[in-house]
């Protein structure tokens, strides 16, 4: 009788989590500029739209560069700070972990508000690249938990072998380390372009009134006028995510990024 | 090679520009932050550098007391709700295959990762009149009219619950896993019914993992700033939402950031309390 049990319990679940997508979805392909459901007609020109109408499009490129640009700049914060850690032990440079986990920990409309503050007071309130950093160090945190379990995973004799054979620090880094460490980073990286991508209230205050990403434009059209491309733009999001998560799962260890053991040792 | 203490500068080399980052971006706006919020207001949305102290007195107030009073309610329901539902849910998934498993973690990922924008438009339309769930009811004949769920407690509550579900799980879902089936095993074998085993070996087992992820929750659910705005009324907002109103609407930065301060100050008064309580719990 478990097994029934937990299959409903599962199913619902599973239906508390699709629900609202599935009406979002119903609502993006309406015919008319509705927000109907279930959907009256069919169409998928709202899918196009993201595309061809240029506030959309340049909504869409305005997150994209965002997500690219800061989850990059997010790896290169993390990747140093985590090989360090690992390499050296300095138990006062602990508290730059600490410092790299508490924008992600801490409400986020504070580190906005905290970055909003900074960049108005420095001057530099408004220009774009202030977003990029901003979302880097919102976003530290995920590559930098990724990046420091990868590396308790890496075998020290196999870098104690290379020492040994009289390789350098910078080439044990590149020839041993690099290739070990890579699946992290590149999840470390997923984590953070899917999340920036998403962002909404962090991007608002830094860069709000200037330019719009895709979370701000939905805002805005929440506002101001109701849309079925809103729709499609959030299937196109769900799915995005979906996609990535999926890839970090096919090439790396998911179950084991979020904390369980390896496949080999259950 | 072994871990060394650091002999040369050039050791601390790889922590340059890390640290940088972080000091100049992390460190510094959340001490400007702080300076602010003794700044004196001007009109037009600036401020000049003053020592008052007249941004935290407007805290003493009855409206002040009910938001917060408010967002700490709805915070604690929204921790308790995800955490009830997610232990069983965690636990029967870290014991399904582990492809299962993959499917339902890139799944909850997925939505976890959804913009607060996105829940709040995808759960506004499905409680509306025109698109919502009701005309699924009206249609299955269970209701005589389409209605709209919103705004409304229920709905500012169910949205954030959706938004914390699979952030709960994550947190659950490394010590669910790695927790010693041969403990149920135990039970089963003794003659314990699955749900009794659960209750009388998994759940104690568990107590302290629980505390930490009722706290983790609750300050997840205290940064929630836009659901209450879009499926709840004004006397449902939180003191996040005040925050962004303040500081966005209002061009009130001093206001804000006091209330921001006090924000951080309550959050972490909170969990040193729960940690506290925990510890003198297991001594006991």
């Amino acid at each position: 009788m478990t097994s029934a049990l937990s299959k409903v319990y599962f199913f619902l679940i599973g239906l508390f989590m699709a629900l609202p997508m599935i009406v979002v979805a119903g609502v993006s392909v309406n015919a008319k500029q509705t927000l109907a459901f279930p959907p009256k007609g069919f169409s998928p020109s709202w899918y196009g739209e993201i595309f061809l109408n240029p506030e959309w499009r340049n909504a869409l490129l305005a997150s994209l560069t965002l997500a690219i640009l800061s989850a990059a700049l997010a790896v290169a914060i993390a990747l140093p700070l985590a090989w360090f850690l690992w390499r050296r032990i300095a138990p006062w440079a602990n508290i730059f972990q600490l410092l790299g986990v508490a924008p992600f920990t801490l409400p986020p409309v504070i580190t906005a508000l905290g970055l909003l503050t900074f960049w108005a007071t420095t001057g530099f309130y408004g220009q774009p690249w202030t977003a990029v950093v901003s979302h880097a160090i919102f976003f530290v945190t995920l590559p930098l938990v990724t990046l420091s379990l990868g590396f308790t995973a890496i075998d020290r004799s196999l870098v104690e072998a290379a020492a040994t054979m009289g390789a350098d620090d910078k080439t044990i880094f590149r020839t041993v380390v690099l290739p070990l460490i890579l699946p992290y980073i590149v999840s470390g990286y997923a984590f953070a372009f899917v999340l920036s991508l998403n962002e909404y209230i962090v991007a608002y205050m830094t860069v709000g009134f200037i330019m719009e990403t895709l979370p701000i434009k939905i805002f805005n059209a929440l506002r101001y006028g109701y849309t079925p491309t809103m729709a499609s733009v959030t299937i196109l999001f769900v799915a995005t995510a979906a996609v990535i998560f999926s890839l970090v799962a096919r090439f790396g260890d998911l179950p084991k990024l979020l904390g369980a053991m390896s496949s080999d040792d259950t | 090679m072994r871990r060394e203490t650091p002999q040369r500068l050039a050791d601390y080399g790889p922590l340059f520009f890390p640290a940088m980052m972080l000091v100049v971006f992390f460190v510094v706006p959340f001490a400007t932050m702080i300076a602010v919020s003794f700044f004196q207001r001007q009109q037009g949305g600036f401020y000049v550098p003053a020592f008052e102290l007249s941004n935290y007195q407007r805290f003493i107030s009855l409206f002040f007391a009910n938001v917060l009073g408010f967002s700490l309610m709805l915070a604690i329901a929204v921790a308790i709700c995800c955490v009830v539902l997610a232990i069983p849910f965690t636990y029967l998934l870290t014991r399904m295959a582990r492809k299962v498993q993959i499917i339902w973690l890139v799944a909850l990922l997925s939505v976890l990762s959804l913009s607060e924008v996105i829940i709040g438009f995808a759960w506004s339309t499905l409680f509306s009149r025109t698109a919502g769930i009701t005309n699924l009811l009206v249609m299955a004949g269970l209701m005589s009219e389409a209605k709209a769920l919103l705004p409304s407690f229920g709905a500012v509550l169910t949205g954030m619950v959706y938004q914390a579900f699979p952030y709960t799980v994550l947190v659950l879902y490394p010590a669910l896993v790695r927790l010693d089936p041969t403990l149920t095993e135990a039970a089963r074998t003794l003659g314990a019914s699955p749900i009794k085993a659960f209750f009388t070996v998994v759940v104690p087992a568990l107590r302290n993992t629980i505390t930490a992820t009722l706290i983790m929750v609750f300050i997840f659910a205290l940064g929630s700033y836009l659901l209450p705005q879009l499926l709840g009324r004004p006397q449902h907002w939180t003191l996040s939402v005040l925050i962004t109103d303040q500081a966005i609407y209002q061009s009130n930065m001093p206001f804000a950031a006091a209330m921001a301060v006090f924000l951080v100050l309550v959050t972490l008064g909170l969990v040193a309390l729960t940690v506290m309580a925990g510890r003198k719990g297991e001594a006991a």
